[in-house]
């Protein structure tokens, strides 16, 4: 459970840390917390995985990361967990999920593979289907072409009561 | 963004230490001073090439939603539907794809009502069928791209 302190500490921290050589102690100046406390507090929300992650958030763009093709299949469901799994193993996988289908949307399985081009991604597409045995299921590339937002996604005061 | 740069991305990718002095067991680990770490990193986040330095929150735990969403957008609307769409706080990322749904966006709420409160109001003002497709089960996520 979150306490009102946890609140606070998660509130000035979301978006961003202070860049300077203690950045717990100028948390806690801020919060009104000692510097032990502060990284007591987000060592044990992090362990929890409320924190997800502490570090940089990167613009995948920004590092050459242009090709960018979400992947769908229309498995069985009693396969999808298998499936799933299988194609997770793979180190150019970004991310893997099971989504509901949709009217006129079939697929219910969802693969991202941010790559720098084209050719490599669809090469590597080739090489899971091959290995996953998905190739005799219905399935759509979707690269992407433009980006027009991405944002962290920013949890406010409000959310922080809802905890 | 040089060789040292990409070092840098590719270690505060992996983690940020919660110690009494993060920056220097960082700047340790990747053989410079903590000085120079400090400055490279403000001047990637001044440059934009970092979006931000700092945590990432499990949504569902924090008592907020995602779900990814799309619409069928008609080329001679597309840049008034692509306004509209961004123009809601709610919506985190935005991206064109090749294909008929040419519109996939995420949608990231305080609460889960709020959800179908935002997929109504985005068809409300574009006219357009929102598909909503939350997740089921997530089987991987790795966030780490090797800059």
């Amino acid at each position: 459970m979150l306490d009102a302190q946890d609140r606070q500490l998660l509130e000035h921290i979301q978006l961003g840390l202070p860049i300077c050589p203690q950045p717990y102690a100028e948390i806690g100046r801020l919060c009104d917390m000692a510097e032990t406390e502060v990284i007591e507090r987000l060592s044990r929300l992090k362990q929890q995985g409320l924190i997800k992650r502490l570090g940089v958030i990167v613009k995948h763009r920004q590092l050459g990361y242009r090709a960018n093709a979400m992947t769908v299949w229309n498995v069985p469901d009693h396969l999808i967990k298998q499936l799933g799994g299988h194609i997770s193993r793979f180190a150019f996988v970004t991310l893997c999920y099971q989504r509901p289908r949709q009217p006129e949307w079939p697929y219910n399985l969802y693969c991202m593979i941010h790559g720098k081009d084209r050719a490599t991604v669809l090469q590597q597409l080739e090489q899971l289907v091959d290995a996953c045995g998905l190739s005799s299921f219905d399935k759509e590339i979707l690269f992407s072409t433009r980006c027009f937002k991405q944002r962290g996604a920013i949890y406010t005061t409000k959310v922080l009561t809802h905890g | 963004m040089d060789e040292l740069d990409k070092k840098i991305i590719n270690a505060l990718q992996d983690g940020f230490p919660i110690c009494d002095a993060p920056y220097r067991q960082v700047a340790e680990q990747l053989g410079l001073g903590e000085q120079e770490l400090l400055n490279r990193l403000k001047a990637l986040l001044d440059n934009g090439t970092l979006t931000r330095f700092g945590p990432l929150y499990n949504a569902e735990q924090m008592g907020g939603a995602l779900t990814l969403a799309a619409v069928k957008a008609p080329k001679e609307r597309y840049d008034e539907i692509t306004d509209i769409i961004n123009a809601f706080p709610e919506v985190a990322h935005n991206y064109a794809r090749n294909h008929e749904l040419n519109m996939w966006f995420v949608l990231a709420t305080e609460t889960p009502g709020q959800i179908q409160q935002t997929i109504s109001a985005i068809e409300q003002q574009t006219g357009l069928t929102v598909y909503n497709m939350p997740k089921n089960k997530e089987y991987f996520v790795n966030l780490k791209l090797e800059a």
